[in-house]
């Protein structure tokens, strides 16, 4: 059974049509993987699967519960959980308060236990320190348990962002370019932490321009083209797809 | 339409002419700084109370309305230069609590330099009312909504047809992008602050002759300026015009209909229902907030 | 926390007067509400302009309900803080979906309504003359004396404090410290933030009630001047010019704002002018506010 599903999406804004009828299905602890030129819908369909918008038309559902135009945090709850294509770290939080604030869904806190602080409240908070600690160490973030969130170079506030979306526990986590601005070596660690996240039976989307981190990883692929579903298949499929050859990956993937 | 009616139509569009050029002075500083300027109000009090003293002075009321444009024009420069220019860089809530310092500063610099005492300024051409219709209007009531009139006249066309105007806009919209393109930024942001306070003394010169003046009658025009920008949508030009005018006029029925104690009750309620249904204002942008 | 309760404990060493002890308790009460207003400002990142219209329904409930209604005066404050709490939370709803200078209005616009509302219904409020209030009473004992009310208001400080530094290290003030960072990361982990922002405003309209309760007591005398839109904004002022998302910082500031007009009478009519000056120069010097400036400060001077 999938873990997400959404059929026929389609995103209008104003007349403008952004994304029309694009539908996937995504079983758990595999990667699926929406490429597409600039302005194809990528960015604007992970909107729509993780609920930040409501589709014009089509319908989203987590397991067998319809979410269709559910709040974002609603679908968080069900299990989905995101990256953003320009880290939306908090600034404001230390490292690890990031992390922390990622378990906010499994952390049993009335108004009252907050404000009192009661010794089983101090407990708590200790394991949630603890765990969030652990989640940062698993991304390669123990130099930064102790920092605030501001002072971690790019590349580190994408992990973070990755390991604060693993602490909801999410049974399907989508990233958005989570190699953009990176290096080779930072790239390679971000393969690696997909394939990790995968195995642990997550079902991932990635949207992605770096091709070789896309076909290295992908289970399945999903080709956009302005705003529709130009192809989809396994990597291997799309790669010798003539009608995405000619609309994206000309010259490119001839090369590759 | 009853007589009555159009009496609260008459009273209700210059005190909204009047909301429209505070708000408008809002607007403008928005645009180029994204603050709200709480100042604002002291600017018409600066306008009011210092025709009231060169008037006292001998000169005749063109000049000594001229001057007090001015003095208010140099005072919102000075503001921009020496507290909000140094603080660039400062959230906005910070920005606006520098203006807040500023209002109190020029308040207390009012009851030093003047008094705490009313004043009255005498109608630009007579008290004798003008019969239209059964309503009566004073002739002030004319020269409120013809002068404000005039000025969003000069306004649209200043920020439509011209490049200054068209470039003051544009730094609104995209502060990098219009430096790139050789915009000022910095003057953008004392043009804003020189234009907004006179039209606020401009308004508060108009209003004078008929709400009298003092040390502290900018608190509450500023205030209902703020709510009018906020109700056309801030950073609008022709929202501050309608938000102005309709809180003028609510103002003004509610008082005539329901309580005269109650009006500013019902002008605000009616705000916070806009807002709550067109949480933009009325004239307000509606971008989708991307990610 | 320890050493706030010290200095507290310490402070009335150095009372010469009861003029000193009178000064202390408004700015206890003031840190009161400007702790409370501190969770929806510095730490949930939203604005209000409008917190003396619930300080007003604090003061004036306690009033009408004791002096007009003869309610013990416990039953009376525990009435007008749910009255607050109810008003803010149906308020709170549709208003907190506006964001910056458009919730600045809305709540300011509340404010506004709510003082000219206290100051018109003259045969329950008094009108602009304001209305006596009976003192502070509880188990057939009244509150009376300077120093009993300090003691009183100490200990409520502290305990604000200390709930407020609770909340912020809890997973509700995770929650609020994470929609200030960006509301839509803090949706995408499940955090429902319209319900997050209501809560820090029922909380802080909650914290500025029971402390208008509390002056309306000690003053015996309450009048609508504490209800404006002016009083509202010296409110978010403390809370700035102290230091925002900052417990301590709103203490400081508003220690700062409630005590600096007491100094500056001897100025006379140059008051004015001197707290406006202030006000500009240390936010132009310290744009973080007081506390966190000087805290960097320091930790820069350690290295």
């Amino acid at each position: 059974m999938s873990v997400l599903r959404a059929e026929g999406m389609c995103k209008r804004f104003g007349g403008v049509s952004a994304l029309d009828g694009v539908s996937l299905s995504l079983a758990a602890g595999t990667v699926h993987s929406v490429i597409g030129p600039n302005g194809a819908g990528k960015t604007t369909f992970l909107n729509l699967l993780c609920g930040i918008y409501a589709p014009s038309a089509g319908r989203v559902f987590a397991g067998e519960r319809e979410l269709t135009g559910a709040p974002a945090h609603a679908f968080a709850r069900a299990g989905i959980g995101r990256t953003f294509q320009t880290p939306q770290i908090f600034l404001n939080m230390g490292a690890l308060e990031n992390v922390m604030a990622g378990r906010h869904l499994h952390e049993r806190c009335g108004l009252a236990a907050a404000l009192l602080c009661p010794p089983w409240r101090a407990r708590a908070e200790r394991d949630c320190r603890e765990q969030a600690a652990q989640l940062m160490r698993e991304v390669d973030l123990g130099q930064w348990l102790h920092a605030e969130a501001g002072a971690l170079p790019y590349g580190a506030l994408k992990r973070l962002e990755i390991a604060r979306a693993l602490a909801a526990q999410p049974e399907a986590l989508l990233l958005d370019e989570p190699a953009a601005g990176l290096n080779a070596r930072e790239t390679h660690e971000i393969d690696e932490l997909i394939r990790r996240i995968a195995a642990r039976g997550i079902a991932v989307v990635l949207v992605e321009h770096n091709m070789r981190l896309v076909m290295g990883v992908s289970d399945r692929v999903l080709v956009l083209d302005y705003g529709r579903a130009l192809a989809e298949g396994s990597a291997e499929e799309v790669r010798r797809d003539p009608r995405v050859i000619e609309a994206y990956l000309g010259a490119e993937a001839l090369a590759a | 339409m009853s007589a009555a009616l159009l009496q609260y139509l008459l009273a209700g569009l210059t005190l909204g002419a009047i909301y429209a050029l505070v708000a408008l002075g809002f607007s403008i500083i928005y645009n180029a700084s994204h603050v709200i300027n709480f100042a604002q109000g002291e600017f018409v009090m600066i306008g009011g109370m210092a025709t009231v003293s060169f008037l006292g002075a001998g000169l005749p009321l063109a000049v000594a309305a001229a001057l007090a444009v001015v003095v208010a024009t140099l005072v919102g420069l000075a503001l921009a230069k020496f507290a909000v220019e140094p603080a660039r860089g400062a959230s906005v809530v910070t920005l606006i609590i520098i203006t807040i310092g500023a209002s109190i500063l020029l308040r207390g610099l009012a009851t030093l330099v003047w008094d705490k005492k009313i004043h009255a300024l005498p109608a630009f051409t007579g008290e004798d009312p003008i019969a239209i219709a059964g309503a009566t209007i004073v002739p002030q009531s004319l020269w409120v909504i013809a002068a404000a009139s005039a000025v969003f006249a000069i306004l649209w066309w200043f920020f439509n047809r011209t490049l200054a105007g068209k470039a003051m806009l544009a730094t609104s919209h995209n502060r990098l992008a219009a430096q790139l393109s050789g915009i000022g930024v910095r003057r953008v942001l004392l043009a804003s602050f020189g234009m907004s306070a006179a039209l606020g003394a401009l308004a508060g010169i108009l209003i004078a002759p008929i709400t009298f003046t003092s040390w502290d009658a900018g608190v509450m025009l500023g205030l209902k300026g703020f709510a009018a920008a906020m109700l056309g949508g801030i950073g609008s030009g022709p929202g501050a015009v309608l938000g102005g005018l309709a809180l003028g006029l609510a103002e003004s029925l509610a008082a005539g209909y329901v309580s005269s104690a109650y009006k500013d009750v019902i002008a605000f309620a009616i705000l916070l229902a806009v807002l709550v249904f067109m949480p933009g204002g009325l004239l307000g942008a509606r971008a989708a907030e991307r990610v | 926390m320890l050493a706030l309760a010290a200095a507290l404990a310490l402070l009335p060493l150095v009372f010469a007067n009861n003029y000193h002890y009178e000064v202390a308790i408004l700015v206890g009460l003031n840190a009161i509400i400007a702790v409370g207003l501190n969770l929806l400002i510095g730490y949930a990142g939203q604005i209000s302009l409008g917190h003396a219209g619930f300080f007003g329904v604090g003061a004036y409930g306690s009033a009408i309900l004791s002096a007009r209604y003869g309610w013990p005066q416990l039953a009376a404050l525990a009435a007008s803080t749910a009255l607050t709490a109810a008003l803010a939370y149906a308020v709170g709803r549709p208003i907190l979906r506006l964001k910056g200078h458009y919730l600045a209005m809305a709540t300011l616009g509340l404010g506004v309504i709510v003082s000219i509302v206290i100051a018109t219904e003259d045969r329950l409020t008094g009108g602009p003359d304001g209305m006596g209030v009976p003192p502070l009473a509880a188990f057939g004992a009244a509150l009376s004396g300077e120093r009993a009310w300090y003691a009183l208001v100490a200990a409520l400080l502290v305990l604000s404090v200390w709930l407020a530094l609770n909340l912020i290290e809890s997973p509700h003030g995770r929650a609020l410290r994470a929609l200030h960072g960006s509301e839509v990361a803090a949706e995408a982990i499940g955090i429902d933030s319209a319900r997050h922002k209501v809560l820090a405003f029922v909380l802080s309209a909650v914290f500025a009630s029971v402390a208008g309760s509390l002056t309306a007591h000690y003053s015996g005398f309450i009048t609508p001047s504490r209800v404006t839109f002016l009083h509202s904004i010296e409110l978010v002022t403390m809370v700035v010019f102290g230091g925002m998302a900052s417990t301590f910082g709103a203490v400081v500031g508003a220690a700062l704002l409630t005590g600096l007009p007491q100094l500056l009478t001897v100025l006379k009519e140059y008051e004015m002018v001197v707290f406006g000056a202030v006000l500009m120069a240390t936010m132009i010097f310290f744009p973080k506010g007081l506390v966190p400036s000087l805290a960097a400060a320091a930790r820069r001077f350690a290295r």
